[in-house]
């Protein structure tokens, strides 16, 4: 199993989107990582650092989603300190988020391809 | 210098910092408002006064600016945070041997690098990469190939740095949040780019006091030599 991240500026959209995804997720873990330390917009890398831990508690590796700008780079930073394997997923946050769910918990499921079908959402076209 | 004399210049550097950026957080919050999210000065301030306690206990030069680098990234919270406490973090190490004029142009641009590589910013984008990369670029030539000492390659640096913010002033932002304003970023000077000259103009104002005093002993001490020779 995999476990997912999601960062974003707001907490309630972090919380928003793992509670979409996590209809899909299966027993994975989809821990929202949003705002700052102190409820600010805004995003934190010790936050981020500390969902990925928690993130991969009962998982094999964890793949980190992020929406905008300063959040990527924060997701990045995390993933760098971070002591369990993770990887940033460069995708979609909704449609990337959701897609990598149903994958997380796959029997085959793996970091590399949990990321690529959050990236595969890259390309998807809403209508 | 000796060590605890650069540990005390690296506070005093901290502090004067941190004291600028509160005096000009306004008008920071003032230049974001018109191409990002309006919060650059507020969230500067709030990561120099964490930095401030943060490296407060630490003696090395490197753990010192390793400790305000850590402060700054987990309480700035916009992209300021990993592009300027995390490249401090990173740049800090260059520092493990004390602070030299090589460490420093070293340390310059370990810096650089780690903000254009954090940041995917390039010279042109309209960021602080703008004002930084003249700067660090001016300093080690000043100091590599026209010799001049610390301070006047700093000054140099300064006036590169300046030079690099009005350039960001006419140009289309492509990186960051100005980016999704498009044309509407063309006109303003870059908050970031700023508060990196600010930053520049306050080390060097620091490092004024501290190697002015040092030049002007070494001064007399080749005067003195003169003499002697001359005295023979």
């Amino acid at each position: 199993m995999i476990g997912l991240v999601v960062v974003s500026h707001s907490a309630r959209l972090a919380e928003g989107v793992c509670e979409v995804a996590g209809e899909m997720a299966g027993d994975a873990a989809v821990i929202a990582a949003g705002g700052t330390d102190d409820g600010r917009l805004g995003t934190s890398v010790d936050l981020i650092a500390d969902a990925i831990e928690e993130a991969s508690a009962e998982a094999e590796g964890v793949v980190v989603l992020a929406d905008l700008g300063s959040a990527v780079m924060n997701a990045e930073m995390a993933v760098e300190v971070a002591e369990v394997e993770a990887v940033f997923a460069d995708a979609p946050l909704v449609e990337g988020t959701v897609n990598a769910a149903v994958s997380a918990t796959g029997t085959k499921a793996t970091l590399d391809s949990v990321k690529e079908s959050a990236e595969e959402a890259r390309g998807l076209s809403k209508t | 210098m000796d060590e605890d004399t650069q540990r005390e210049a690296l506070s005093a550097v901290l502090t004067a910092i941190a004291d600028r950026i509160e005096l000009e957080k306004d008008h920071l919050t003032e230049l974001d408002s018109a191409i990002g999210d309006a919060d650059h000065g507020a969230n500067l301030h709030r990561g120099f006064q964490a930095a401030l306690d943060g490296a407060d206990s630490e003696n090395d030069p490197d753990a010192f600016v390793k400790a305000a680098g850590m402060a700054l990234l987990s309480k700035v919270g916009g992209a300021s945070g990993p592009l300027y406490g995390g490249s401090l973090a990173v740049a800090s190490s260059e520092f493990e041997e004390g602070i030299t004029t090589e460490s420093s142009v070293a340390f310059a641009e370990a810096y650089l690098e780690k903000v254009k590589d954090r940041g995917g910013a390039s010279v042109g984008d309209k960021t602080m990469v703008d004002a930084l990369t003249p700067a660090v670029h001016t300093y080690k030539r000043a100091i590599e190939v026209d010799d001049l000492d610390p301070l006047a390659a700093l000054s140099k640096a300064v006036d590169a740095a300046e030079r690099g913010v009005r350039f960001t002033t006419p140009i289309r932002a492509s990186k960051g949040r100005a980016s999704y304003l498009g044309w509407r970023s063309v006109g303003h000077p870059d908050p970031g780019a700023t508060s990196t000259l600010y930053m520049l103009e306050e080390i060097h104002d620091v490092a004024a006091e501290y190697l002015d005093g040092e030049a002007a002993v070494a001064d007399a001490e080749a005067e003195a030599e003169i003499e002697e020779g001359s005295g023979e």
